[in-house]
């Protein structure tokens, strides 16, 4: 109790809630306009928490986070453009719903559903996570290489359709990391005689590069103009919402717990919450035939599960410092630059700032209301911007962004060739997500790698001897064993029918 | 623009065998350990050689369908093209004359020549870069003491 007083202090002051009623500004902006993300959001707003406390500075980036992927509804709905990959799965679906003449429909159940689908997150986070790091609290170098490999194979698995590609993108961010003075070894590697890279490569300029200038680029060469928006002013958002829920309980309650189970998978996020949990709406819904046509049904799954999956990342990122999505990478970053080292000890060293966390987590989620609200409002003003002038913004903001974090130009070198691979990799279909996690997960696995190996005195058997670490090995190897030999098998039935 | 499979394969075998021939004949041992320095470069360069062989071999069975280079709309259209080596531009030009002209008069030059590029109107374009950039500067060179150069604007640095 005492900690979750000295958490409230932390978290209900004029400066922090001041941080992150602009963070959420900042979020319901960057996620209604079309092409802009939330993990660039992110990406954009660390530069800034760089300078802050360990509790504004998450603060900020939770509620930006929330906001953002709820406002990537507006775009989706009004013009058929997701404003975040997180509203993609059911933009058609809200889309047609405007056009059907209900467009406040569509934006007031996504905007309630999201608000009640992140508390649900929020509230598995502040339960789930502290248990588990009890538990954790056992985990020795063993476990957490076992669980980085786990972390790092699901993140294969889940984000790209090739898992070639997947596993391609996967070891390059864990190349990347190999850069600069090894932790244990202390021997400078591909640095080249560069002293900038001594320190490896920077995190927030590469991250920076990765999801903003990459974005900057695929501006600079779309050939498609941006749809106009309809002027038309929006009726009652919540007329009709209280039947709505009634009607749909069950969903939103299936809805948040598939987006939190989603978010807790290392390299899922809200997005592929989102398509999951549409999917599964349709499956099993009493009228599958009106998915398509304008039904709030999908709507109320979809826009619950990619908030709730937001509070389901945050707890393998806690726990154990395993990223569930690329904005936790980022968060993990953070965390690290922020002497709050994610892990099980800091549940027990700092329980008030961990509960400060799970606070701001509901009170982003509870502003998300009246500040959606007012951004819903103020969509078509805000999807006027022009781009032609917010993306140079953008790109500038970078640029100062990543200088910012060691105050060398080296940095925004780091940005532009990352941001150039990352663009050239993803319009080739590698996904970017691995690299991200493999940059923060790769110090992780070597060291505790060589850690455990320097205790077991070379032998490899002892990452099986320990029950838990046996356990998660085993794991690690079915899951990267199983899918092949199925697809073996098949694949040899196959030829053994054509012969 | 989109490559085949195959060139990719190609790129990503070349590297990873560099990349392992590198770390594995300059990283030293550690003194009485099997894993040094070198085992884990070594180790993802074996992963990556393995993709690469991989994705050539996609590459190869889907040559019909998907030819070596697909260029994008935007190649053959000089106005996107433009496009896209002014934004790789303006990065390498911040990088190299940042120092010298100083963060203002590189950033309003950046802004101006990209929005006017992008489609705003001339003056728009000024009106705009100059609102940015005293938006940009004010915030991080004074609220988050960021030491953003003066440049050439040193004698009158406010």
């Amino acid at each position: 109790m005492e900690h979750w007083l000295q958490a409230y202090e932390l978290v209900v002051n004029p400066y922090v809630l001041l941080v992150m009623v602009c963070s959420a500004a900042f979020g319901l902006f960057v996620g209604a306009v079309p092409g802009l993300t939330a993990t660039m959001a992110t990406a954009l707003l660390v530069p800034v928490t760089f300078f802050m406390d360990p509790i504004p500075a998450i603060a900020a980036i939770a509620t930006c986070t929330a906001m953002a992927i709820f406002a990537g509804d507006i775009p989706g709905a009004l013009l058929r453009i997701p404003g975040t990959p997180a509203s993609a799965a059911y933009v058609d679906e809200a889309y047609t719903l405007t056009r059907k003449g209900q467009a406040e429909r569509a934006l007031g159940t996504g905007l309630i559903c999201s608000m009640l689908g992140g508390l649900f997150g929020s509230i598995v986070l502040a339960t789930s996570a502290p248990a588990l790091a009890e538990f954790a609290l056992n985990f020795s170098t063993f476990e957490f290489f076992w669980l980085a490999c786990l972390g790092l194979t699901c993140a294969v698995i889940i984000s790209s359709e090739s898992r070639v590609k997947g596993l391609v993108s996967l070891f390059l961010g864990l190349f990347i990391s190999t850069i600069g003075m090894g932790v244990v070894t202390g021997f400078p590697r591909f640095t080249f005689g560069i002293t900038d890279l001594m320190g490896g490569v920077s995190f927030i300029p590469a991250m920076i590069g990765m999801f903003a200038i990459s974005e900057v680029l695929r501006f600079a060469v779309r050939t498609k103009p941006m749809p106009k928006v309809e002027q038309k002013p929006f009726g009652s958002l919540f007329a009709g919402i209280k039947g709505t829920l009634g009607r749909y309980k069950f969903n939103l309650l299936r809805g948040s717990i598939i987006g939190t189970v989603i978010g807790i998978l290392p390299g899922a996020g809200g997005d592929i919450a989102a398509w999951v949990s549409y999917a599964t709406s349709k499956r099993f819904s009493k009228e599958p035939e009106k998915f398509g046509t304008g039904h709030v049904e999908g709507l109320v799954d979809c826009s619950s599960a990619n908030n709730a999956a937001l509070g389901g990342t945050w707890i393998p990122a806690m726990v154990f410092g395993i990223p569930g999505d690329s904005i936790t990478a980022i968060v993990i970053g953070v965390l690290y630059m922020k002497d709050m080292n994610p892990g099980p000890t800091v549940f027990i060293e700092r329980p008030h700032m961990v509960n400060a966390v799970f606070l701001a987590f509901f009170l982003a989620n509870l502003m998300m209301l009246p500040l959606g609200f007012l951004a819903i409002r103020l969509s078509r003003q805000i999807l006027r911007i022009a781009h032609a002038a917010l993306m140079p913004t953008i790109l500038m903001f970078c640029i100062v962004g990543s200088f910012a974090i060691n105050n060398t130009t080296f940095d925004v070198i780091i940005m532009l060739v990352l941001g150039v691979f990352a663009y050239i990799m993803e319009e080739n279909g590698f996904p970017i997500a691995p690299v991200i996690l493999g940059i923060v997960l790769g110090v992780m696995v070597e060291d505790n790698f060589i850690t455990s190996m320097i205790k077991s005195e070379g032998s490899f058997l002892a990452f099986f001897e320990r029950p838990i670490a046996g356990v998660l090995g085993v794991a690690t190897f079915l899951v990267w064993t199983v899918p092949l030999a199925t697809t073996l098998r098949r694949r040899m039935k196959a030829s053994r029918s054509t012969t | 623009m989109r490559f085949n499979d195959a060139v990719f394969g190609v790129i990503i075998v070349v590297f990873a065998t560099a990349m392992m021939i590198f770390a594995e004949t300059t990283f030293p041992g550690l003194p009485g350990q099997d894993y040094g320095p070198a085992f884990f470069p070594v180790g993802i360069g074996g992963g990556l050689f393995l993709c690469g062989v991989a994705l050539i071999f996609q590459g190869i069975a889907k040559r019909k369908e998907a030819p070596l280079a697909q260029l994008g709309d935007w190649v053959v259209s000089p106005r996107h093209l433009i496009n896209f080596v002014l934004v790789l531009g303006s990065l390498v030009f911040y990088v190299l004359a940042s120092d010298f002209l100083g963060f203002i008069p590189t950033s309003l030059l950046i802004l101006t020549v990209l929005m006017y590029r992008f489609g705003c109107r001339p003056l728009v374009a000024v009106g705009m870069a100059v609102a940015v950039t005293f938006v940009i500067h004010s915030a991080f060179y004074f609220a988050l003491r960021v030491p953003l150069p003066w440049g050439l604007l040193q004698p009158v640095a406010w």
